[in-house]
């Protein structure tokens, strides 16, 4: 059976569930709602200031109108930031190296972004093909290139998050085979990989983070400039 | 030391004599109802012994995120172990 470093990436399905079910489902059960009690214990009060922080912090660049969105873009930040680092674990599996779970977070919101904006200002949407003080002999390719990006979005958001992850996770397990390989053969060399492992382990954390992070911040500024 | 006569249905299981075992079983409610309201009965009993608590620390997160490895280990373990004694990875 050809095993390949690219299994950990298939979801095993074990008495009919598969993995990536309980690993989507588990967030939801990480963060307890706040009792109706003043003061909660110390967890809760932690997981509710900085989420409070966060929201803050994203919501100042939206206009009253983008306020709507705090909802869905602070439980995507969540969502997101807690699969990422789960996924770290021994064993476990990161729902967000499959594309399709990518896609579908990126194409539906993105989309969604672009209606509001064509629905509510059409002139301001179709304003942002062609940036202020554009030299007159460029404005066509201008144009078209700023049509590009626009769409060419949707899948950078997606993809940025899959790449990243992936590549995370195939490095680690590649230097991870290749310190266990080399343990019993040249120890010295073993333990230089090893400590290359562990930097990679505290890169792929920042990564987790950051990526979850880029992910809901393009989303907010694809919606600021729509909304 | 004698136990005061309680109905069986009322018992905890450690508290169940292991005769007793099969009619405490017969007791228990296997509706899909029953099920999640067991469910959510041991999240409350876990949330509140270790998370709701006035200074809870990392311990309760932390039982809870080595029982999901425990699980994924579980899940993986078919795939797994052809990776024991192999010679190319």
């Amino acid at each position: 059976m050809m095993v390949s470093f690219f299994d950990q990436f298939a979801s095993p399905v074990y008495m009919g569930v598969p993995l990536i079910a309980i690993a989507i489902a588990l967030p939801w059960v990480l963060y307890p709602t706040p009792s109706s009690r003043w003061i909660n214990n110390r967890l809760t009060t932690m997981q509710g200031w900085s989420i409070n922080k966060f929201t803050n912090q994203l919501m100042l660049p939206l206009n009253t109108g983008g306020h709507k969105w705090a909802l869905l873009l602070t439980s995507l930040m969540i969502f997101l930031i807690t699969i990422n680092m789960l996924g770290l674990l021994p064993y476990t599996f990161t729902p967000t190296t499959q594309l399709s779970l990518n896609m579908g977070f990126a194409v539906p919101l993105w989309l969604s972004t672009v209606i509001i904006g064509v629905r509510n200002q059409p002139t301001i949407a179709l304003g942002h093909f062609l940036p202020e003080g554009t030299p007159i002999p460029l404005i066509p390719v201008l144009i078209i290139i700023e049509t590009i990006s626009l769409f060419i979005r949707p899948l950078a958001l997606g993809v940025r998050l899959t790449a990243n992850l992936t590549a995370g996770h195939l490095l680690i397990q590649l230097i991870a085979t290749a310190v266990f390989v080399l343990m019993p053969m040249m120890p010295a060399v073993a333990i230089l990989a090893a400590t290359v492992l562990f930097m990679l382990t505290l890169l792929e954390i920042a990564v987790a983070m950051i990526q979850a992070y880029v992910f809901v911040l393009l989303l907010s500024l694809y919606l600021q400039e729509n909304v | 030391m004698a136990d005061k006569p309680v109905a069986l249905a009322q018992k905890r299981l450690m508290d169940v004599k292991l005769g007793q075992l099969p009619s405490w079983l017969g007791t228990r409610d296997f509706t899909p109802n029953g099920l999640l309201g067991s469910v959510r009965g041991g999240y409350e009993r876990y949330f509140n012994k270790y998370i709701n608590v006035k200074k809870g620390g990392i311990g309760g997160v932390a039982m809870f995120l080595a029982g999901y490895v425990a699980l994924s280990y579980l899940w993986e373990y078919d795939h797994i172990k052809h990776d024991r004694w192999r010679k190319y990875h």
